[in-house]
């Protein structure tokens, strides 16, 4: 209280605060700093300033920076005032200096002084504003000018000292951590500092090193433990109590110190059983504070050696976390349900339930921690539930960092656990085209190669449904607009390459759409490569086929258009498809194979194709041919690698002389004679202008990226298709099996279900638990649990995932309706939730705010009917009015308020004000209530301030702590 | 330390933004936060990190931290702040803050250094303050 005579503070300083408190938009706010910004330029010079007018200039100069706004100009009186010998001014300076300066402007060399004169200060609060500074604006180079008076101070008698100097060092190690490796020896001291406060700070730099390097610290396991079972038992001053709990700040970096120190290390973590068992036992499960250590405790035991007991006793809370109404808890339950998954997975069956209401929570945060939970449990039993819900959400959202991060995510879950290629296809189908352009190219690629290779053996016909199936999908899907252009480079060269397979599809059809997919991305070169590249080879397998080519005239244009391209690789493709369609049926079979995408290319290096022609020559009289070795006399390697770099930049312009030819040329694909291949290599793009080569490599062109692809990725192990998908066991291919026979199955046990349900459906009760049901399906699938049902539900048949028995379905049913009335329930919740916060100064919670919910629903009820019986957003409403309610109490009836004010929630303590006699029974419960006579007093002080409550913004007034 | 308009009362940055940065980041996440109802967590997700929330009254109090970081401790560790002050200042309010911007700065920095928690004594927290009150 005593801070409060007077404020200390002039009236201009009162206005400014007034004025900024009462701004009611970003604009007002805005214009009355600029105001400010003026005023302050012109009198901070003026000559012989008070101190205290100074101080108060500087204050007024921080709230025109937090308001956003440059102060800069006033920087060099912040850094004068730390020169100054009260200690208050002082302070003021470095705080302002602090908050002004990054740590690498040209001002703080002033600074560096000041504060190494103030290290040595007599007065150890002096030192402890220096080390406050120290630890904001000392960078690498200025570390050496403090740091032996900072080691000096570590053995100073005050506690204060000597915790702001271990945080000091903190700072340097932080920042430059080779400049106290040879003091890292001071932390280890620190940590038996009598002072408990000191201990405390110092486990933040312990914490720091034992995460980089945990081996040279096990030896303090003892130690911590020791120090935590001192702090559970109690043995620090009770000032470090925070609601009933001991020390719990230091509690939980202790056990965040403890799960690092036992990760992987069995010994280490047998020495923390009992005193991490202990804290599970004592905590106080009915506090946040309690709650937050439990949770930490969770991490810990998930984090060390695994200790059966202790995780009985963290499943335990993480269902009550579970449970709760609170979706503070629930986030929390289901983070520390994601860490303890990964050690015991059979923990998440019981939980099902809860984890689907939080997924199907309105709650963005929520929902988000429990996509990451289900991305840990994701295996290949359930990816189809799980990916196909991670797509739904992903195409909900609009925030593109969280777009990359789902559609990552779903992709390497795709790619880890697809049942089958077809469900693979689709799913990547649909993460293109809702966030092609976030996505990695290489998935594409991937995409592709898994069409062109289908299943890898001998399963023609199902290659062949795949690959229509995803022609079809295609079809549908390329009229839509914004495709992502990655996602439009695989549908053209799907379409390409197997738009006319089937025979379903002529190739005017195919033609025409790849025109039109050309067109409408005319300013994408990529896209239309690809286009190009993909009429040449339907035209080609036409002609392959033996039937006549009619080029639409569309095509016709845009091939024309193409080849004046400012691009010259669009125009070499349009020349080239020019080229391939005047060709007869056997040349451009053998130049463009049809479904050859992935067919190893046989290459004669030793060109023995060209012997006859080479003979021929000589008998007319040519040269024989001179390797260049012999010719030079060098042996030149390098040509190899400038070849291959040749080969990388045929696009772009070459700045010099092109090598002689020589026979180590890269082999070319034999257009004309089909010699016997000798060796198998990948493919390089041709490079060479040998006319009748060049329309040759036409197909290598367009199938670079797939076939070089696929050739470096041999021998590595499949990440999809069969192997994994026949391996987990009986109970995935049990899954497909039934997706095969899916549709009759699934047809007339839904016309069962469907007809009961409409039966029971006069009933609310089994409406609930029909939703529920549906829920616990997706439980089941996602789980596979003990609820786990004879049929999957697959993710369109939910409705008909209501044909469970009968049995089940009323088992499930109390249960279900707890469940599914939540959102009955929380309406009541709420009030019981939110008074906490406010009201929460140590008495036990539970009853003291479950007796003030009623008061403030009859309150509300004789106050605004009309509002009262709108239920839906009762909580909120409740919620606020309580803290307003609560508070109200301090302040005068303002008159006119009602008339002035929009806001409901000033209107309805307008209204609380007029009835001073409920709000007051309100407070009856609490130990430490506000104390009216205080905030009238304090009322009353500020009107002589010139601030009156009645004016626009009378929260000004409002209590915090209610 | 926000109002409920969103306009800021209190800042502290343990990583160095420009004025720009901080004018875009704060505007981002006061928006993210008064957008939510009272029935939703106190956390939300910004970029690579969390943002913990908490109301009292007209005051928003938000904390940027990291992903290592205990959520609950830190939606605590607010309240301890708010009954510090409000020890300092009895029944503490926006005008308390708005008037005595440096005194909730001091405590703040007692309470937090290089952005980590390093005092939990109210005693503690307030002793450097009620010396400097008495000096001068």
């Amino acid at each position: 209280m005593g801070s409060q005579g007077g404020f200390g503070n002039s009236k201009e300083f009162l206005d400014l605060v007034k004025s900024i408190g009462e701004a009611r938009s970003k604009a007002e706010e805005d214009r009355i700093v600029l105001h400010e910004i003026e005023t302050l330029k012109r009198r901070i010079v003026e000559p012989d300033i008070p101190k205290r007018k100074m101080k108060e200039f500087i204050i007024r100069l921080v709230y025109v920076e937090m308001l956003g706004h440059d102060a800069s100009f006033g920087y060099i009186h912040a850094v004068k005032m730390t020169h100054d010998d009260s200690l208050l001014l002082k302070r003021t300076g470095y705080l302002a200096v602090t908050l002004f300066l990054n740590e690498d402007h040209d001002l703080i060399i002033l600074i560096v002084n000041t504060i190494q004169k103030d290290l040595k200060s007599d007065n150890y609060l002096v030192v402890c504003a220096a080390l406050n500074a120290v630890c904001k604006l000392i960078n690498e180079e200025t570390i050496p000018a403090v740091l032996p008076q900072v080691v000096e101070l570590l053995g100073h008698s005050k506690e204060a000292v000597r915790k702001k100097a271990i945080m000091a060092l903190h700072r340097f190690y932080q920042r430059s951590p080779s400049s106290v490796t040879h003091l890292v020896s001071n932390f280890r001291k620190k940590l038996c500092d009598n002072d408990p406060g000191v201990m405390g700070a110092t486990l933040c730099p312990l914490f720091d090193l034992i995460a980089v390097d945990a081996n040279s610290y096990k030896d303090l396991v003892i130690s911590f433990v020791s120090i935590l079972k001192q702090v559970a038992e109690r043995r620090l001053p009770k000032t470090y109590d925070y609601h009933q709990m001991p020390a719990p700040f230091i509690q939980i970096r202790l056990l965040k110190i403890l799960a690092l120190l036992g990760s992987g290390d069995r010994q280490a973590s047998e020495n923390m059983y009992t005193v991490v068992g202990d804290i599970f036992r004592k905590c106080d499960s009915t506090s946040n504070i309690g709650n937050a250590v439990l949770y930490e405790c969770i991490c810990c035991v998930s984090s060390i050696y695994p200790n059966p007991k202790l995780l009985e006793a963290a499943a335990d809370v993480i269902s009550r976390f579970l449970k709760s109404d609170s979706h503070n808890l629930k986030y929390m339950g289901i983070d520390a349900l994601s860490r303890l998954i990964k050690i015991s997975p059979e923990i998440a069956e019981q939980h099902q339930l809860a984890v689907i209401d939080c997924l199907e929570d309105p709650d963005d945060t929520l929902k988000r921690k429990t996509f990451e939970l289900l991305y840990r449990m994701t295996k290949s039993s359930n990816v189809e539930v799980i990916v196909d819900r991670m797509i739904d959400y992903m195409i909900s959202i609009n925030d593109n960092h969280y777009k990359t991060e789902i559609a990552s995510r779903c992709v390497e879950l795709a790619e880890q656990f697809a049942p089958s290629n077809h469900w693979f296809i689709q799913t990547m189908n649909k993460v293109f085209e809702h966030a092609g352009d976030l996505v990695n190219i290489k998935v594409a690629d991937n995409l592709m190669r898994l069409i062109a290779e289908g299943f890898g053996e001998d399963d023609d016909t199902a290659d062949c449904q795949l690959r229509s199936s995803a022609v079809e999908s295609y079809l549908r899907i390329i009229g839509e607009p914004k495709l992502p252009s990655a996602f439009l480079q695989v549908i053209c060269w799907v379409l390409g390459e197997y738009g006319t397979a089937g025979g379903k599809y002529s190739a005017s059809y195919i033609t025409g759409k790849l025109c039109d997919v050309a067109e409408a991305h005319s300013s994408n070169d990529t896209v239309k490569a690809y286009a190009v590249t993909a009429l040449m080879k339907v035209y080609a397998f036409e002609i392959a086929a033996g039937r006549k080519v009619d080029m639409l005239p569309e095509c016709q244009s845009l091939i024309e258009e193409l080849s004046a391209s400012h691009s010259t690789d669009l125009q070499q493709r349009a020349y080239e498809l020019q080229a391939v369609v005047t060709l007869d049926a056997h040349a451009v079979e053998i130049i463009m194979p049809s479904d050859a995408s992935c067919e190893d290319i046989e290459v004669d290096k030793n060109l023995s194709f060209l012997d006859s022609y080479v003979e021929r020559s000589l008998e007319q009289g040519a040269q024989p041919y001179i390797p260049e070795n012999e010719r030079s006399g060098m042996i030149n390697i390098s040509n190899f690698r400038s070849q291959d770099q040749h080969d990388t930049s045929t696009h772009t312009l070459r700045f010099e002389a092109y090598e002689l030819p020589k026979t180590s040329a890269p082999p070319r694909i034999s257009p004309v004679s089909l010699a016997p291949s000798t060796e198998l290599v990948p493919v390089p793009e041709p490079s060479y202008p040998v006319e009748m080569h060049h329309v040759a490599s036409v197909p290598s062109v367009s199938d670079t990226g797939s076939t070089e692809l696929r050739l470096r990725l041999d021998g590595v192990q499949k990440k999809w298709g069969r192997p994994t998908y026949s391996s987990p066991a009986s109970s995935s291919s049990d899954s497909t099996s039934h997706k095969a026979v899916n549709g009759v199955t699934q047809s007339d046990v839904s016309s069962t279900s469907t007809s009961r349900t409409r039966d029971s459906s006069y009933d609310s009760r089994s409406a609930q638990a029909e939703i529920s049901s549906e829920k616990k399906k997706l439980a089941a699938s996602l789980f596979g649990g003990p609820s786990k049902t004879e049929k999957r539900p697959s993710s369109t048949s939910h409705k008909v995932a209501r044909s469970t028995s009968p049995a089940v379905e009323k088992s499930q049913g109390p249960k279900a309706v707890a469940s599914s009335t939540t959102g009955v329930v929380s309406e009541k919740a709420a009030p019981l939730q939110q008074p906490p916060d406010l009201l929460d100064l140590g008495e036990p919670t539970v009853t003291s705010s479950a007796s003030s919910v009623d008061p403030f629903k009859q309150l509300e009820g004789l106050l605004d009917p009309t509002q009262a019986t709108s239920a839906a957003n009762h909580g909120a409403v409740d919620n606020t009015k309580a803290a307003d309610i609560m508070s109200m109490y301090s302040e005068f009836p303002p008159s006119g308020q009602s008339s002035v004010i929009a806001n409901p929630f000033t209107t309805n303590a307008g209204d609380a004000n007029l009835i001073p006699g409920l709000s007051t029974t309100n407070k009856t419960g609490h130990a430490k209530g506000p104390n009216p006579r205080d905030a009238l007093e304090k009322d009353a002080l500020v009107r002589q301030m010139g601030v009156t409550p009645m004016s626009q913004n009378p929260n000004l007034f409002k209590d915090l702590l209610g | 330390m926000v109002n409920k308009q969103g306009q800021t009362r209190l800042a502290q940055y343990y990583e160095y933004l420009n004025l720009e940065e901080r004018r875009a980041l704060e505007g981002e996440i006061v928006r993210k936060c008064l957008a939510r109802n009272e029935q939703q967590c106190s956390f939300v997700e910004h970029r690579t990190y969390k943002i913990v929330y908490r109301r009292y009254a007209s005051l928003f109090f938000l904390v940027g931290v990291d992903n290592g970081e205990n959520e609950l401790a830190i939606l605590e560790f607010i309240h301890l702040l708010v009954e510090t002050m409000d020890r300092h200042f009895g029944n503490v309010c926006e005008l308390d803050i708005m008037f005595h911007l440096e005194k909730a700065h001091f405590m703040l920095e007692e309470m937090v250094m290089n952005g980590c928690i390093v005092e939990t004594s109210k005693a503690n927290i307030l002793a450097p303050i009620q010396l400097m009150d008495k000096a001068s």
